[in-house]
């Protein structure tokens, strides 16, 4: 036997130790894989600590180490650890190998007998494929200094602005024809009360007029090719058949367009806009957007008054989709996230019901620039309610819909309280299970709210429903709750309901994950890298998530997630060079029959075919190792380094122990 | 080699196979009068009389080479398989049955019970008595015994030792030729043997590599039987046609006859040499190149394939790493 492998098993204080006879594992392995070459196997309290790695590196420079093995937790926490240790030491970091015994065996398990044997066998697995390994050279590409940021809400915005201060250039990509996202909706933000669009569009317009910003908005991306450092991303703008370079904002089309659609995204459905039109009066850019499903000329070939009108000349009817094509070295997806439908919760009526109202429409309502001029009206646009019913919870900690909390709606259902108090002087009743006002001055407004005279019940509201029982419910719409403080069911009339709607994720969210490589979690939220320690960061590296693309969040959460994940860009940017992992695919060109079945798989275009040769080919510095076209080759002939059958074979024989000490 | 001044002893013996591989031999035309000029033929039951007794009889290792077709399916292949690799130099694996147990190996699939039953109660087989084979009976002459089926198919390296493999269904008559050369320039010390284990009389690449047709990026939103599409194009490649072609996972060596005349590949040179498992190797690589984007689409078209095992594993279920040759059948 020529190499000489260690073998360290962690304890990771109780959390293996508990579970695992960690001395019995390092023991057998010791007696029982000293044939393979295992020549020292130690256990230790933690092999993650700085004394941990020492007690590695120096058994590789004292005996000679070729080989490590640390049986401990999952490679995603730390293979870097032990793989730097190990270069430290003077031993190639693709020597090392990592036995999940934690995730894989201690956490899995609770009866010691069983998880010790397996631990054993993961360990025998992980000795027997670490014998295979061979020596690799990181490869470092230079990284791009460019930035993608995907959705113009306040996270992107943030995100973006960052970067661009630090004086490296973003490209910011929204698919709505102004950025600002959902809060440029809300009139007030909790729990300060500032007007929402006065602290928002100064930013906006920040990012609108910044020289380091590229805004891309009625825009989408359609691939996203490449890796860390070096992604080649293409964008589809979408045809506003507006002249940009003409346009100056100045509104006169949207005057004169004849056409009124009912606003179903800005206006929540409530207001009407143009064929033509902008969103919002401080939309950036001020460029406006035609409505090409709902223009009179498209309709019908005649109209054109938007052009007869356009001083200018801006209006452009031929204008086409357009693709473009930017390298950038980091992306960040910022895409937001869509209202819980609150139709689907029927027994509270809404849809059915006309004076239950959805949160963002009561955010319309309530806002000064809304339908409504913000005056708090029913749906018939001029009756005042006299009592108001807030149902939180909608959608949200509900097992038919969604278990998650959603973190904004108390705090969102309170400021709705206060603003009916303000504006109507109207009776409100808050209608939640539990009320969540963590965070910095929450639970004071919660506070002030009740001071107010707000009125709370604590219990689930079972119907909102308007066939009166009584005569002082006539005419009104009646919440039927359990009331658990008080121990009983009550019927409250009000004129009108607001519904806490929960928050969900993008529609297309899957679709999103999947163009840009990450994952997204059981309830569809993108998966960060590490819920506590790696929140904006994905497992595909140079991809980050913020905002509530990553989960349910309010806006200053947001905010810091968009700064952090620029934080996390920049440092990428000024690390200048990017070291790729050098797990790559290689055709064995003898054994390849040009049959090309993976010359359409590459996810990063990386293969290429030889015609000359009839043999297809990989690009080492766009291949990323995922071992797709490995997988797929039907002659064996592609073999991934780091992942040969050699290796993966001889970890399986490991596994079921064939690799033992002949008794 | 041991050649003893006189000519070298030949074998050849066929298991649970249909005989193909005796015709493919036979089939080599006047090349067979070389075997006869070069060799002692010892024994070879489909071609020559000649009882188990004298092979019993012979001195361990006095037959120079055996080609032995067929897997090990009952007792009696069993009990010959061993037989003569003790009286052989050189044991050949001979075509698909022996090297992976080809369509009889298919019989893993279920046990041996259900296989008499399913042979003795056909379509046009009147067997109102549920008659069936046993292993001995009394006759008045004595007691009879016929040979006792296993509960499955090995192929014959999972029974006895193997120097050579020589892989087809059958082995192309071309390529037999070609290997009768080679043991005669061996047999005079002009050549060597290959090492041991190695295959022989075939291709290093696969069936793509010998293949005519026009080959392009493929993505498949239908799969066929070949009989359903008309007219098949000539010149391009069959799977990107629809058809399942089993060409990209399979040994070169045949000149690609089936898909050069427009039939698919259905695999009978076995696995590449790159392939562990053929079947595992030909169901990624069908499922990676199909067009899909819903789980539903993704079904519609891999049932396209109505017998995925028989199509990816026709012939080398017992060979395969599932090691679909192992007893997994609780017989009662």
């Amino acid at each position: 036997m020529t190499e000489k492998v260690g073998v360290y098993v962690c304890h990771c204080g109780s959390n293996i130790a508990g579970t695992v006879d960690v001395e019995d594992v390092a023991h057998w392995a010791a007696e029982k894989l000293g044939h393979q070459g295992v020549i020292i196997a130690r256990e230790y309290k933690f092999m993650c600590s700085s004394l941990g790695q020492e007690l590695i590196e120096k058994d590789i420079k004292e005996l000679g180490l070729t080989r490590v093995v640390v049986a401990a937790c999952s490679p995603h926490l730390h293979e870097k650890t032990f793989r730097i240790a190990a270069k430290n030491a003077g031993l190639n970091p693709y020597l090392v190998e990592l036995a999940s015994i934690r995730e894989q065996v201690s956490w899995v398990h609770s009866d010691k007998v069983v998880a010790t044997a397996k631990a054993k066998a993961v360990v025998s697995g992980a000795v027997s494929r670490a014998i295979q390994n061979a020596p690799l050279e990181e490869l470092k590409v230079p990284i791009n200094s460019n930035t993608l940021v995907v959705g113009g809400g306040i996270a992107g915005i943030q995100s973006a602005l960052e970067i661009a201060n630090a004086g490296f250039h973003v490209y910011l990509v929204e698919r709505e024809p102004s950025i600002g996202g959902h809060m440029a909706q809300f009139d007030k933000t909790f729990p300060t009360l500032d007007c929402s669009a006065c602290i928002l569009t100064p930013r906006m317009v920040e990012a609108g007029t910044h020289p380091n910003i590229t805004l891309l908005t009625w825009s989408e991306v359609t691939n996203v090719a490449g890796y860390v450092g070096n992604f080649h991303v293409t964008i589809k703008k979408k045809a506003r058949f507006i002249n940009e370079e003409l346009c100056t904002g100045c509104g006169i089309c949207q005057e004169k367009c004849p056409k009124k659609v009912i606003d179903d995204v800005y206006e929540a459905g409530l207001g009407y806009r143009k064929a033509v039109y902008t969103p919002f009066a401080q939309a950036v850019p001020n460029f406006p957007v035609m409505d090409k499903d709902n223009c009179t000329y498209f309709e019908k070939g005649t109209c054109k008054a938007c052009e007869k009108f356009c001083p200018t000349g801006a209006i452009d009817f031929n204008q086409q989709d357009e693709l473009l094509h930017i390298d950038v070295g980091n992306i960040v997806l910022a895409t937001g996230y869509d209202l819980f439908d609150a139709r689907r919760v029927s027994n509270y009526g809404y849809g059915r019901l006309p004076n239950v109202f959805t949160s963002l429409e009561f955010e319309r309502l309530s806002n000064a620039a809304g339908p409504t001029n913000g005056n708090i009206v029913l749906r018939d646009g001029k009756t005042a309610p006299k009592s108001v019913g807030i149902i939180h919870c909608v959608g949200s900690r509900d097992r038919n819909f969604n278990n998650y909390c959603s973190v904004i709606c108390c705090m969102q259902g309170l400021k709705f309280a206060h603003l009916v108090h303000e504006r109507t002087g109207a009776t409100v009743y808050n209608f939640y299970i539990d009320m969540r006002t963590a965070y910095k001055a929450y639970d004071e407004f919660y506070q002030r709210v009740l001071e107010e005279g707000t009125l709370f019940v604590r219990g689930k509201v079972a119907e909102v429903t308007d066939a009166a029982r009584y005569s002082n419910e006539k005419g009104k719409l009646i919440i039927q709750t359990e009331d658990t403080l008080a121990g009983k069911q009550r019927r409250i009339p009000v004129d009108m309901v607001i519904l806490s709607s929960g928050l969900q994720p993008r529609h297309d969210a899957k679709e999103v994950g999947k163009l840009f490589g990450i994952s997204c979690s059981m309830d569809g939220w993108f998966t960060e890298k590490h819920p506590k320690l790696d929140p904006v960061a994905t497992m595909t590296e140079g991809i980050y998530i913020v905002g509530c693309a990553q989960g349910p969040k309010d806006i200053p959460s947001s905010v810091a997630q968009g700064a952090a994940a620029s934080a996390r860009v920049l440092d990428k940017i000024l690390q200048k060079e990017v070291a790729l992992e050098p797990i790559k695919a290689t055709v064995n060109k003898e054994m390849c029959s040009g049959c090309r079945i993976c010359n359409g798989l590459c996810p990063f275009n990386a293969i290429g075919f030889l015609a000359d040769d009839n043999v297809s080919e990989i690009n080492p510095a766009l291949c990323q190792g995922c071992g797709t076209c490995v997988a797929a080759c039907p002659a064996g002939a592609i073999s991934g380094t780091g992942f040969s059958n050699e290796q993966i074979i001889a970890q399986i024989d490991g596994l079921l122990m064939r690799n033992l000490e002949p008794a | 080699m041991t050649v003893n001044g006189s000519k070298p002893k030949f074998a050849m013996y066929w298991a649970a196979s249909c005989g193909g591989c005796e015709i493919a031999v036979l089939n080599t035309h006047e090349k067979i009068l070389d075997v006869d000029a070069n060799f002692d033929v010892v024994f070879w039951p489909v071609a020559m009389d000649a009882k188990y007794k004298d092979v019993e009889a012979m001195e361990d290792g006095s037959i120079l080479l055996t080609l032995f077709n067929g897997g090990i399916r009952n007792d009696e292949n069993e009990h010959l398989a061993k037989l003569l690799r003790r009286k052989s130099q050189i044991m050949v694996s001979f075509g698909s049955c022996a090297c992976e147990g080809c369509i009889p190996g298919l019989a893993n699939l279920s046990p041996v019970g259900d296989i008499v039953h399913a042979a003795y109660n056909t379509i046009t087989t009147d067997n109102p008595n549920e008659i069936y084979p046993r292993i001995s009976y009394d006759v008045p002459e004595g007691e009879l015994h016929i040979p006792k089926l296993a509960k499955v198919l090995r192929p014959l390296d999972l029974v006895v030792d193997v120097d050579c493999y020589m892989p087809g269904c059958p082995p192309e008559s071309h390529q037999i030729a070609a290997v009768i050369d080679l043991v005669i320039k061996v047999v005079k010390g002009e050549a060597e043997l290959p090492p041991k284990g190695s295959v022989i009389g075939a291709g290093d690449s696969t069936v793509c590599d010998e293949c005519p047709r026009a080959r392009n990026v493929k993505s498949i939103k239908e799969f066929k039987r070949i009989q359903d599409i008309a007219p098949v194009d000539p010149d391009l490649c069959l799977l990107e046609q629809g058809i399942p072609c089993n060409g990209p996972a399979t040994r070169s060596g045949c000149n690609a006859r089936c898909p050069a005349v427009g039939a698919q590949c259905i695999g009978c040179y076995g696995p590449a040499e790159g392939v562990m498992d053929y079947g595992a190797r030909l169901i990624t690589a069908f499922s990676s190149v199909i067009d899909a984007n819903t789980t539903e689409e993704i079904d519609r078209i891999l049932d396209g394939i109505p017998d995925p095992t028989g199509q990816v594993y026709r012939f080398n279920l017992a060979g395969s790493l599932l090691k679909a040759n192992r007893d997994a059948w609780k017989v009662k």
